[in-house]
C-alpha cells in the first residue's frame, strides 16, 4: 500500500510517517509534485499548527489534485489541522477556504475556566459503523493538542468531551479526519490508521 | 474526559539515562531507547528525554539516541537539553521528536519560542523552568526564582512571571522542574506548581520530587498540574506508569485507563 502524505510546511510529518511504515505502507511525500496526488493509492493530509499554513494547498495547487482524487474514491484521512480543513473553514484564519467537504466551520472552544489549548489523552465515544474507528471500544483513550475543533454533525464518526462536545472524528465515504493524533495515541491509533490503510470501497 | 499525564523523564547523558539528586551525583539508569519503549509500555503517556549535559560534541550522540528512541514510540516524545537556536530544534524534530523543551537558550533570547512555534506549532514548544523558591524573599513562592545552565546560574527571572511571557511567546506548555524537590522523593512543590498554573491558560507539567503515589494526586489537586513527570520512581523498578495510574484512579484522578 503507498501512501501519498502531503507536505504544506506546517510542523513535521516524521512521526505521521514513522507510523504508517511501521504499519507495513509505502510512503511518498509531496509539497507540489500533483502527479504523486493523482497516482495516490491512499493520502494523508497531516497538520499541527496554524489554520492559515493551508493556504499553501491552494497555492500549489494540491487543494484541487485533491478534490479530484477524492471524487474518484481515493481514501484521504485528514490529521487534526488535516481534518480541519476538509470544513468550509475555520475561524482561526476567517479569509481562508478549507476544501468544503463537510460544510460547517470550525471554531474554538467556548470560553470557561478551563485551558486552552486541549492537551492530552481524552476518551471518544464511537458513533456505531464508523469504519475508520471499527474496533474501538467505547472510552478509548486518544492524543489531542488543539485549540479548534469542528461541531457534531451527522458525520461525525467519533465525539469528545472537553468544554463541549466536539468532533473528535469525521467520516463520509472515503473521506476521513481525525481530531486527535493516532500517531501518536499508542495501539489505539495504530489501530485506527491500520483500518485507514485497509480500507475499501463498497461493492454495493 | 481529558485525563492527566503521567509523563517519564529519562535524563540522558551521553547517550545513557541518568539519574542525580539535585542536578548532582549522577547514576547509571539504562539504554535511553529501551527505557522509553518500557515505559511507553508499561502506560506512560508521553515520554520525555532531555539531555542533561549537551555539549556541542555531543550533539550527534543526542539525535542518534532520539533516532533510536523515537523509531519504536507511538505516544508524544519530547526532547530537551541544548536547544540553542531554531536549527537545533529541526534537527531534533527531523530525527522523531514531537516537541522540543527549551529552557536556557529561551530565556538569553525569548524569540526563540516565536521562531520554533512558527514553524512546528506552538504545540510543539515546551519551556522548560527550572525553579528555586527563594527563600529570602518576602513570598518565597511568588518570587521563586529561575536558573539556567541544568541549574547551575541565577538568570535573575521570577519563575511565575517568567512562565507567563513563555505562554505570550507561544510556548504551548510549560515543564516546571522544583530544584529544591527534584531528585528528594519528598514530593512536588505544589505552591509553586499552583502559582505558575494559575499564572498561565496553557499546561503545566510538574517536575522534581516524585516519590509516592500520593505526591500525585497532591500535585493533581492542590498543585493544579494538568501532567507530571516522574523519572526515578520508575526506573528501578519501584513502580511502572500503570501501577500508579491504577492507584491514582482509586483515588479519584482521571487518568488513562487501561493502558
Amino acid at each position: 500500500m503507498r501512501v501519498t502524505v502531503i507536505d504544506y510546511k506546517a510542523g513535521n510529518l516524521t512521526s505521521v510517517l514513522k507510523a504508517l511504515r511501521h504499519l507495513g505502507a509505502e510512503t511518498v511525500v509531496t509539497d507540489g509534485d500533483l502527479s504523486l496526488i493523482e497516482s495516490a493509492e491512499r493520502i494523508v493530509l497531516p497538520g499541527v499548527g496554524h489554520f492559515a499554513a493551508t493556504e499553501r494547498l491552494d497555492s500549489t495547487g494540491i487543494t484541487g489534485a485533491i478534490r479530484a482524487a477524492i471524487a474518484h474514491g481515493v481514501p484521504f484521512l485528514g490529521i487534526c489541522v488535516g481534518m480541519q480543513w476538509l470544513y468550509a473553514g475555520s475561524s482561526e484564519a476567517p479569509g481562508q477556504p478549507g476544501l468544503g467537504h463537510f460544510s460547517e466551520l470550525c471554531t474554538h472552544f467556548a470560553e470557561s475556566t478551563e485551558k486552552v489549548p486541549h492537551v492530552g489523552w481524552n476518551s471518544l465515544e464511537v458513533k456505531s459503523g464508523s469504519r475508520l474507528l471499527a474496533g474501538v471500544a467505547p472510552g478509548e483513550f486518544v492524543y489531542f493538542t488543539h485549540s479548534f475543533k469542528g461541531p457534531v454533525t451527522a458525520d461525525t464518526a467519533a465525539t469528545s468531551f472537553y468544554i463541549e462536545p466536539f468532533a473528535a472524528a469525521v467520516e463520509r465515504g472515503n473521506v476521513m479526519g481525525t481530531q486527535f493524533h493516532p500517531e501518536k495515541s499508542g495501539e489505539t491509533g495504530l489501530k485506527i490508521l491500520r483500518n485507514f490503510l485497509a480500507w475499501k470501497a463498497r461493492e454495493d | 474526559m481529558l485525563t492527566k499525564r503521567i509523563i517519564a523523564c529519562l535524563d540522558v547523558h551521553a547517550g545513557r539515562v541518568v539519574k542525580g539528586v539535585q542536578f548532582v551525583d549522577l547514576v547509571d539508569a539504562g539504554d535511553p531507547a529501551t527505557q522509553a519503549a518500557r515505559h511507553a509500555r508499561e502506560g506512560a503517556d508521553e515520554i520525555v528525554l532531555l539531555d542533561i549535559t549537551a555539549t556541542h560534541e555531543a550533539r550527534q550522540t543526542l539525535l542518534d539516541t532520539v533516532r533510536r528512541t523515537a523509531r519504536e514510540l507511538f505516544v508524544p516524545f519530547c526532547v530537551g537539553g541544548g536547544i540553542r537556536a531554531l536549527s537545533d530544534a529541526e534537527a531534533v524534530f527531523e530525527a522523531g521528536a514531537d516537541k522540543v523543551s527549551v529552557n536556557s537558550a529561551a530565556l538569553k533570547d525569548p524569540t526563540l519560542i516565536e521562531a520554533i512555534g512558527r514553524s512546528f506549532g506552538a504545540q510543539a514548544v515546551v519551556v522548560a523552568i527550572d525553579a528555586k523558591r527563594d527563600p529570602s524573599a518576602a513570598d518565597p513562592v511568588h518570587d521563586a526564582q529561575v536558573y539556567l545552565q541544568g541549574g547551575r546560574k541565577l538568570a535573575g527571572r521570577r519563575v511565575v512571571e517568567w512562565a507567563r511571557e513563555a505562554e505570550q511567546r507561544g510556548a504551548g506548555e510549560i515543564l516546571l522542574t522544583s530544584m529544591d524537590s527534584d531528585g528528594t522523593r519528598a514530593g512536588f512543590d505544589c505552591e509553586l506548581t499552583a502559582a505558575v498554573s494559575e499564572a498561565v491558560g496553557i499546561p503545566v507539567i510538574a517536575s522534581g520530587g516524585a516519590g509516592t503515589v500520593d505526591h500525585f494526586t497532591d500535585v493533581f489537586g492542590r498543585g493544579k498540574a494538568d501532567a507530571a513527570l516522574a523519572a526515578s520512581i520508575f526506573h528501578f523498578g519501584i513502580s511502572s506508569a500503570r501501577s500508579l495510574k491504577q492507584e491514582l484512579a482509586q483515588a479519584g484522578v482521571s487518568v488513562r485507563l487501561p493502558c
